[in-house]
């Protein structure tokens, strides 16, 4: 998935940025009006939620929708982040940063480098409008109102006004204005309203707050008062590394020597590692990373992957835990019980990862059973059926746990899996079902398993319980008619033999 | 009205007895003789099938139980109540006497009369009393004719001088008394197309006989109807069924009793009867192979399992019938005969196996 990021930007540098998204648009997640709407907001929401958290404050994200036309909207979309200093607002909002998250391997929201930027072309591809920009670093910095449009063909943002308005209250924050062509649709899981009360779920710590184009309004208060911990960046593990990003690293890297190369853009490389690489990939470890050839490249690929090396380091993920899992569900559900669980981290391909599986079951909830997939905090709406994690939960024997299964498990209840990681495997650019690595299926399953214990004991205590009022039920409908058959056999009165009964039962119930 | 009898005595002694446990707090029970294969034995003595002594217990505070305790109970009382009042309920009527709706709830008592049967069955069996002495009575099902005159709740009655009709077999022949007895044996026959015959024919006038039918199964009035003539007047039953399967079972049951019934085979069983109905040897004597009826596969597995019942295992007269069957995998029906003449059953085929002894036991 690096390589294809990778892949990606080259593209991008290579053709002009308007006719590669012209061209790819249905990868980025800009296929139809309906999804293109949603994609919109979901950049927007992304970045903000991504700018508040990184600066250690608690979210509260804004999102408003206006009709302006029949399939044209604006998109409002307000956060009380850090803010983005104004000599950098063009280039934040109006310029493809190629590349400046490829490198990167942090957990977070976005990664594929289009994000906030696919939205703003594409607002000026199919309404022309520039999309407004306004931004403050809070108290001492003035509010800057910015109009940008992407010159497309030099890929660079183009300032058509910049205003400084006053900032009495000291706001901080971002907030983007664009006009869009789209279809505002609701009640279906591919829409703006579902995806901010998933988005709710498992951002349990943020408010947001949401105004619809047909006058609806909700909001979600935060239950939570304390943002996870902060995700820490890491090196790419050898292991993980796919040829493209390979490629890349070694064109930009500052490194003089192949060695000094890796174990400077590595994890867990250190100078016995490195010679051994070399001597695998028989290459000198003296030579200039800049100049390999395509064929050693590939040699030093090879022996990248086949060095024996401790797994790269687990503390640089941030999961919820089960508690604000918990927290999140309860915020939305009206269920009768609610189990998490969050996996310890583990590895796939070099890259670690963590899974957190959250359950609520019954009260008010109904079958079909709902399933909510999260990567990295962020909903997948699409292609739910081609998802590992969707996979996991049909892998699961249901059954076992008393809760009947036709693929998909039988009752009414919510299921949630969060996939936490530095690099989200995503099956395509739309960012909305996770590839199938045997690792990520395992440790679904596993979290699943491991909720599903906790919650077959509950559903088998209230089955017993059911069950013996169902019992007690029983036998209070039939003791008048014994009464009554004994009374007509023996003389006695029926009132006596009742009494009598009615005792027995409650012994019985004790 | 018989104030103590015991039919009273037996009812009001299942009550006093649940009312004993639920006055030591203890959960009120009933003891049923259980009524399956496992529990039903062959008596080589007797020659009838009897119940074993195994028991089972069925407890009120018993979810899988409750249902069939109360239904008990209330068979008991409706039995007592109709001693009482000396009146009669069939089993419909019974069915329709003991359904209600629970208060409270959409649980009928009773909602089949299945459910019904087994409750009075049951308590035939805790009782040990039939259920015609308990006041309730089957289907009637059945045609008698014959040199005989009862009488029967005063009415006196002459089963010769019946028309084409007969005598109509009630259900409960306990209370019955044989006037006269001129005939000297029984001809049970198990259609009611063949009792016609026979009666339009007069046989029993002319082999001074009593014919008797029902339709299938022989029902309880006319099986103790049939076992009273052989007890008490010592006629001898011969029993004229068709040349199969389920014929045999006809026979087998009236012989020697059946499962569902062994508690009483006492009171039904007639150890003594004899098979007259078509044989083997009779297809070949009379020429009637060209009327077979193809075996179905459901035949011959009743054949294959009736040949293995004990009582006929070791019968070598039947052996060789069932053998013969087998081979042929054929039935041929009584009615075929009269592709020999209208009267030939009547005037050859009878008479002729009766004086030549050609019984099967």
């Amino acid at each position: 998935m690096i390589a294809k990021g990778a892949e990606l930007a080259e593209k991008i540098r290579e053709i002009s940025v308007a006719e590669f998204f012209e061209k790819n648009r249905h990868l980025l997640g800009y296929e139809n009006p309906t999804r293109s709407l949603l994609t919109v907001v979901k950049e927007a929401v992304e970045n903000s939620a991504d700018a508040a958290e990184e600066a250690g404050i608690l979210p509260e994200i804004k999102v408003e929708i206006q009709q302006l036309e029949e399939d044209r909207f604006r998109v409002m979309v307000e956060d009380n982040g850090p803010g983005v200093p104004s000599s950098k607002v063009p280039a934040a909002f109006a310029k493809f940063l190629v590349g400046s998250k490829f490198h990167r391997l942090r957990q977070s929201r976005g990664i594929q480098g289009i994000g906030i930027h696919g939205a703003v072309l594409y607002s000026q591809l199919t309404t022309g409008k520039p999309t407004r920009v306004v931004s403050s670093l809070g108290a001492g910095d003035p509010v800057h109102e910015f109009d940008l449009m992407i010159d497309v063909t030099k890929n660079e943002p183009i300032v058509l006004s910049h205003k400084t308005l006053p900032n009495p209250e000291g706001w901080h924050g971002v907030k983007v204005e664009l006009e869009v062509e789209g279809r505002y649709v609701d009640k279906i899981i591919q829409s703006v309203p579902e995806y901010l009360r998933q988005t709710a779920i498992v951002n349990p710590f943020a408010n947001l707050y949401f105004k619809g184009p047909d006058g609806t309004s909700f909001s979600y208060k935060r239950r939570v008062e304390e943002l996870p911990r902060q995700p820490k960046e890491i090196k790419p593990h050898p292991h993980g590394v796919e040829l493209g990003l390979l490629r890349r690293m070694l064109s930009n890297t500052s490194a003089r020597t192949l060695s000094g190369f890796l174990t400077t853009e590595f994890c867990r490389v250190g100078r016995t590692s490195a010679l051994e690489i070399c001597s695998l990939a028989s290459l000198s470890p003296e030579q200039p990373p800049q100049k390999l050839n395509g064929e050693e490249i590939l040699r030093l690929h090879k022996a990248l992957q086949s060095v024996k090396l401790m797994g790269p380091p687990t503390d640089c993920l941030s999961p919820l835990g089960e508690q604000m899992l918990l927290e999140g569900l309860k915020r939305e559900f009206k269920a009768e019980k609610y189990v998490s669980v969050t996996r310890p981290p583990t590895v796939y391909r070099g890259n670690p990862f963590q899974i957190e599986c959250g359950i609520a079951y019954g009260g008010e909830l109904r079958e079909p059973v709902q399933i909510l997939r999260f990567a990295n905090r962020v909903p997948l709406l699409y292609h739910q059926g081609d998802c590992a994690l969707t996979q996991a939960i049909r892998e699961v024997d249901w059954r076992r746990y008393g809760i009947p299964q036709d693929g998909l498990p039988k009752a009414p209840m919510v299921i949630l899996l969060h996939f936490v990681s530095v690099w989200v495997p995503f099956t395509t650019e739309g960012k909305q079902a996770l590839a199938s690595y045997p690792e990520i299926i395992k440790e679904a399953k596993l979290a699943l398993q491991d909720a599903c214990r906790e919650l077959s004991q509950y559903i088998s205590r209230k089955q017993k319980l059911r069950e013996k009022q169902v019992r007690m039920g029983l036998f209070e409908r039939y003791i008048p008619e014994l009464a009554e058959s004994l009374s007509k056999l023996t003389e006695k009165p029926k009132e006596e033999i009742m009494s009598r009964l009615e005792r027995r039962l409650n012994e019985e119930k004790g | 009205m018989k104030k103590r009898d015991e039919v009273i005595e037996a009812l009001e002694a299942l009550g006093a007895k649940i009312l004993q446990d639920i006055e030591k707090g203890e959960n009120p029970s009933l003891e049923v003789p259980i009524r399956s294969l496992s529990n039903v034995r062959y008596n080589p003595e007797t020659r009838m099938l009897e119940l074993g002594g195994e028991k089972a217990k069925r407890y009120f505070f018993n979810v899988a139980h409750v249902r069939k305790f109360v239904q008990t109970v209330e068979a008991a009382a409706l039995s007592k109540e109709l001693r009482e009042v000396e009146k009669h309920l069939s089993l419909r009527e019974a069915f329709y006497r003991m359904k209600r709706t629970l208060p409270g709830s959409n649980i009928n008592l009773v909602d089949e009369q299945e459910e019904s049967n087994l409750a009075i069955e049951d308590l035939e069996l805790i009782t040990n009393l039939s259920r015609e002495k308990l006041h309730f009575n089957a289907n009637k099902m059945g045609s008698v004719a014959g040199e005989v005159v009862i009488e029967d709740k005063g009415d006196v009655v002459d089963w010769s001088k019946l028309g084409s009709g007969g005598w109509s077999i009630p259900s409960n022949v306990e209370n019955l008394v044989f006037k006269k007895v001129k005939a000297k044996f029984v001809l049970y026959m198990e259609k009611a197309a063949e009792w016609e015959r026979l009666h339009e024919d007069r046989v029993w006038e002319r082999l001074n006989c009593v014919i008797m039918c029902s339709q299938g199964q022989a029902t309880r009035g006319v099986r103790r109807l049939l076992q009273r003539l052989h007890l008490e007047h010592g006629l001898p039953v011969y029993v004229l069924t068709d040349f199969d399967p389920w014929g045999f079972y006809i026979y087998s049951v009236l012989k020697f009793g059946s499962i569902g019934l062994a508690h009483i085979s006492e009171q039904l069983a007639i150890p003594g009867a004899k098979f007259l109905g078509l044989t083997a040897d009779d297809i070949e004597k009379y020429d009637l192979k060209k009327h077979f009826i193809k075996f179905e596969e459901a035949d011959m597995r009743r054949l294959e399992q009736i040949a293995r019942y004990e009582w006929f295992k070791d019968n070598k007269e039947w052996q060789r019938q069932f053998k013969l069957m087998k081979q042929m995998k054929a039935k041929v029906e009584l009615a075929a005969l009269s592709s020999k003449g209208i009267t030939f059953i009547s005037e050859h085929y009878l008479p002729e196996k009766i004086l030549g002894h050609e019984f099967l036991d």
